[in-house]
């Protein structure tokens, strides 16, 4: 590879080489090198094709911005070649051309498409016929795109972490203005931290010759605690919230000021083959030539409409490209044009590009005066156009959080016009980045965001103003505002090189009706590629203001959008946490094979093996159920009993100690919220139960109402630091029985009593509820010993034949009882009544509890839909869900549950019917997806109707 | 949709680490009609500017308190917890 002699400020380290592979063959770099500097260095020209036309595209801006250079590194496509530094071994690999880049099947596009697919052709072409459409699909959808990412990612390859930063100023941009701003609020004391996508702070002065006055700025920036995060992308400004992508994190950042000191964006110039290999902005040939030490060309030709290019023109000479003239779009010469001449470069005043020509790169550029239409034509061969065509300031962040621009006639741009407080703009951004004048703007703006957070004294007030007029007193920027298009372009001149869409496209647009920045936008894609407007916003918008006579001002802009930088949905994503909760047992269920599956948030033994066995053995002998999941709060106090009976449609100030009742949660709109068991352990101590998945919103539910109402009740939520147990069977009581001291005799130890026991020496909250149907002890105790009693217990009930039993078992033993699953069997609009429990509603209670107006109400009409169990004799199983048809054949309810119950040699299931369809021996239809059976209705519970096994 | 929100116990936090519990809405002290119990229940004001509203920690500390907030540009005016207000 060839290089330039060692150039001052160089960012390669020649004494360290790399090697790495593109499309397999290997490449040499030196440490510090780009993938795109490198490669052309070896003299690659050709780094992409286009989107659509598969045109041959070289590097172009080396900043990031255009589109030319995108890559694959190591398989993840979207990588900017010429900004990505190179790495050892790093996979690189070219999109979008097949079977090369040198050789690409699909420019044909280019040759013959042009007709076939203008803007908008997938609105008018590829329709008919409409059998072929599948075909015209496949064949557009895999000529799209840019990259392929593996169907299948079996294992994430990295992980983002997230991370909050409250600060008090957030700088974005570390160039001149930029790094000075974050120093002036930071000695003020100011928490700044300073955002910049480059690999080094510095901006422009890297490669402009500033590089040490850089580096000391980068220096004194952390002596004076700036956090200052490089390689780091803003993406969008989110109310005062801005993300900042950096590797493997994805900073939030909220910061009371903003500075943005984002630069603004070197633009293109439209001309007839300007997007050919060769061309060139000025900054991508300087950073070539500056930072990389590699010559962008040996015979160049610069176009300029200001100052920048006639400096481009000088730093190249001095590196040793020829450069065979200098077209400048301004009339007059300007103080630097007298500098070419020294050089003996040829200046051509109010000159531009009219065309470059070349196949595969630029071979020749044609050069004429600007608006002079056909005379005074010269064609110079070169191989290397540099073009500069003036500055679009980098407004988007700041129009996100509020700012406003304006055209400026002068500068040819849209400029800043109006900040929202606590927003600053320093720099070329504000249009005060002439080289001197960046230092003062970011100063001003660090020390006018440092004293609106009240840092600094009455001095810096002086100090702002004399910085305010220096900035005020300053030169103008003498720029010529280039034309829309040179000349009258053929088919080639691009307006956007991500999209492919040229100045004629523009203008058929146009022609077509979408006349409107925001139409022609839509309808052509201009703008709405990767580089998303930084290098055919204005470009555009000048196409639009010739093609209908407007000003640019009424032209006006797109809105801006976030991202403002291209950023991997997997950075957002961020990381595939699924947290999942287990209950103490949990390895107990593993070691006994049982199906673990989702129940919510948790992750629970669904069954054993045999749902259906397993449930015949609880009514056999004895089975055991891990019920850790249940919400369990302790509501205490000297006010506990009557926060219950407020809270709850039954009584519960007079339960006694020592009993257990159950009770349905109703919103104040009378609807079932939740159930579970409330026992009493002591006068003012209670124990409550909720369902598995209701355990948080009963907790948020009780402590709202309590903070409320403020009465002297503790509550502790204790769901996760007891696990519960459900032995239940008619030989429970012998098991049990073994393991603790403790009278069980049925006379002491009654149905719905509950005793605190040692079991196994393990203290536990021993309740007699039933909920599977058969006699029953649902035994509460610490997490700590969940194991230790579960093989206690599994042990003592051996010579029974207990047998553990999971979800699915428990949802056939309960559905046999009819006992509801709220959220399964009832749904948002449910109430008590509805659901056949009149009983848990009193509406005689002194205390006005939540839901009694309206269930009073409730209770006072004829309800239109009940809540029943029914039976199917054909051993159909409906589908939960299944449709109930009433008299006339409407849909009228829904099966809510069913099962085959092995023990009742029966199909059972649950459902809302119509009220007069609710009487026990009812015929019900249910209509199952094509499928109609007839039902019959059980108000009773299918499994011992009156409860004497419960009882037991 | 984001800003921040000071916990009367815990700080200020990232609105995120909150749950909204919808506005303050005064409960009807004696037996409502049938129109004041579903105001009361389904009916909200929606006011476009400062509304008094409930906010749970939930990330945190677990607190209910209420808050103080301009709807049109989410700028939190008071926080407090209930009763101070």
């Amino acid at each position: 590879m060839t290089r330039l002699d060692p150039q001052p400020g160089e960012a390669i380290d020649r004494a360290k080489t790399i090697t790495f592979t593109f499309d397999g063959k290997p490449v040499s770099a030196f440490e510090g090198d780009t993938i795109g500097s490198a490669l052309y260095a070896e003299g690659r020209r050709i780094f992409s094709r286009s989107f659509k036309y598969h045109r041959r595209r070289g590097l172009m801006c080396c900043a990031g911005h255009c589109p030319n250079c995108l890559v694959a590194v190591d398989g993840a496509p979207g990588v900017r070649a010429c900004t990505e530094p190179a790495r050892q071994d790093a996979r690189v690999e070219h999109l979008n051309a097949s079977p090369s880049l040198e050789f690409d099947a699909m420019a044909v596009t280019d040759a013959v498409g042009g007709p076939f697919t203008p803007p908008g052709f997938y609105y008018k072409t590829f329709i008919r016929p409409r059998r072929l459409w599948p075909v015209y699909e496949w064949v557009l959808r895999h000529a799209a795109g840019l990259g392929r990412l593996p169907k299948a990612q079996p294992e994430r390859a990295w992980r983002t972490e997230y991370r909050r930063r409250h600060a008090d100023v957030l700088v974005v941009g570390g160039g001149h203005a930029g790094l000075t701003a974050a120093i002036a609020a930071a000695q003020l004391g100011a928490d700044v931290v300073l955002a910049d996508d480059g690999q080094e702070p510095g901006g422009r002065l890297l490669w402009e010759g500033g590089h040490d006055q850089a580096r000391e700025l980068a220096q004194r920036a952390h002596t004076v605690g700036v956090e200052v995060l490089s390689s780091a992308s803003v993406l969008g400004y989110f109310d005062g919230l801005v993300p900042i992508w950096q590797g493997d994190t994805l900073h939030q950042v909220r910061a009371a000021q903003h500075i943005f000191a984002t630069g603004a964006i070197e633009q293109p110039l439209v001309f007839e083959g300007n997007d050919l290999p060769g061309v060139m902005l000025s900054g991508g040939a300087r950073r070539l030539a500056s930072l990389y030490s590699v010559a962008p060309g040996s015979r160049a030709v610069i176009a300029t409409t200001s100052d920048r290019g006639i400096r481009a023109a000088l730093s190249l000479h001095d590196a040793g490209v020829q450069v065979l003239a200098v077209a400048d779009l301004r009339p007059s010469p300007s103080r630097a044009a007298e500098r070419l001449a020294s050089k003996r470069i040829e200046a051509l005043h109010g000159w531009s590009v009219i065309a470059a020509h070349g196949k595969h790169a630029v071979k020749s550029v044609v050069l004429g005066p600007v608006g002079v239409p056909g005379t005074g034509r010269r064609e110079l061969e070169c191989d290397l156009v540099v073009v500069s065509g003036g500055e679009a300031p980098a407004t988007s962040l700041i129009t996100q959080a509020g700012g406003r621009t304006r055209y400026d006639a002068d500068r040819g741009h849209f400029r800043l016009d109006g900040l929202p407080p606590g927003v600053w703009a320093a720099g070329e951004v504000a249009g005060e980045g002439a080289h001197q004048l960046s230092a003062v703007s970011g100063e001003l703006a660090g020390r006018s965001a440092a004293h609106a957070l009240g840092l600094g004294e009455d001095r810096s007030t002086t100090r702002r103003s004399e910085l305010r007029s220096r900035i005020d007193k300053r030169e103008p920027v003498v720029e010529a505002v280039p034309p829309a298009a040179a000349g009258q372009p053929g088919g080639k001149a691009f307006a956007c090189f991500c999209e492919d869409v040229t100045a004629k496209d523009i203008h058929r647009a146009v022609q077509e009706g979408y006349d409107s920045i925001e139409l022609c936008k839509r309808f052509t894609t201009v703008t709405m590629g990767p580089c998303q407007g930084r290098m055919c916003q204005l470009p555009a918008i000048r196409l639009m203001a010739s093609e209908t006579g407007q000003d640019l001002e009424t032209v006006g802009t797109t809105t801006a959008r976030p991202p403002w930088s291209t950023v991997p949905m997997g950075a957002l994503a961020g990381r595939p946490i699924e947290p999942a909760k287990r209950s103490a047992i949990h390895r107990r269920h593993r070691e006994l094979g049982a199906t673990i599956r989702w129940a919510g948030d948790w992750q629970r033994a669904y069954d054993y093996g045999d749902p259906e066995g397993e449930a015949v053995a609880v009514h056999a002998a004895a089975g055991l159920i891990d019920v850790s999941t249940l919400g369990k709060l302790l509501v205490r106090g000297p006010q506990a009993g009557m926060f219950l009976d407020r809270l709850y449609p039954n009584r519960l100030s007079n339960l006694a100690p020592g009993r257990v009742r159950y009770g349905v949660l109703t919103s104040d709109a009378g609807r079932i919220m939740d159930d579970g068991t409330i026992g009493r352990i002591d006068e003012q101590t209670f124990y409550v139960t909720t369902t598995s998945s209701g355990a948080g919103a009963v907790e948020q539910w009780f402590s709202w109402w309590l903070a409320d109402w403020r009465l002297d009740v503790h509550l502790s939520d204790v769901t996760q630091a007891l696990c519960a147990v459900n032995l239940a069977g008619p030989r429970a009581r012998d098991i049990l029985a073994r393991l603790t001291d403790e009278d069980l005799a049925p006379e002491t130890f009654t149905y719905l009593d509950a005793r605190q026991a040692r079991v196994a020496g393990v203290p536990c909250l021993l309740l007699r509820i039933g909920f599977v149907g058969e006699l029953g002890y649902e035994i509460h105790f610490p997490a700590a010993y969940g194991e230790d009693l579960w093989d206690a217990i599994l042990a003592a009930g051996a010579p029974e034949g207990i047998r553990p039993f999971g979800l699915e078992p428990q949802r056939i033993l309960r559905l046999q009882k009819q006992h509801i699953i709220v959220g399964q069997d009832t749904d948002s609009e449910s109430t008590p009544y509805g659901a056949g429990m009149p009983w848990a509603v009193k509406l005689d209670k002194d205390e006005a509890f939540i839901g009694k107006w309206a269930l009073a109400r409730v209770a006072e009409e004829p309800a239109q839909t009940a809540l029943v169990g029914f039976t199917l004799q054909n051993g159909y199983v409906p589908t939960e869900g299944a449709v109930i048809l009433d008299e006339r054949g409407v849909a009228a309810g829904q099966v809510t549950s069913a099962r085959r119950s092995r023990q009742l040699d029966r199909v059972i299931g649950m459902a809302w019917v119509p009220a007069t369809l609710a009487n026990p021996g009812d015929a019900i239809t249910i209509a199952d997806n094509g499928t109609r059976v007839v039902g019959s209705v059980v108000t009773d519970p299918f499994h011992d109707p009156q409860g004497e096994l419960l009882r037991s | 949709m984001s800003f921040v929100l000071t916990c009367p116990h815990c700080g200020v936090r990232e609105v995120a680490d909150f749950a909204f519990g919808g506005e303050v809405t005064p409960r009807p002290q004696q037996t409502p009609s049938l129109r004041e119990l579903c105001e009361y229940n389904y009916f909200r004001h929606n006011v476009a500017g400062v509304q008094r509203e409930w906010w749970y920690h939930r990330s945190g500390c677990r607190a209910w308190f209420q808050a103080e907030r301009d709807t049109r540009t989410n700028e939190v005016v008071r926080v407090a917890l209930p009763g101070e207000l």
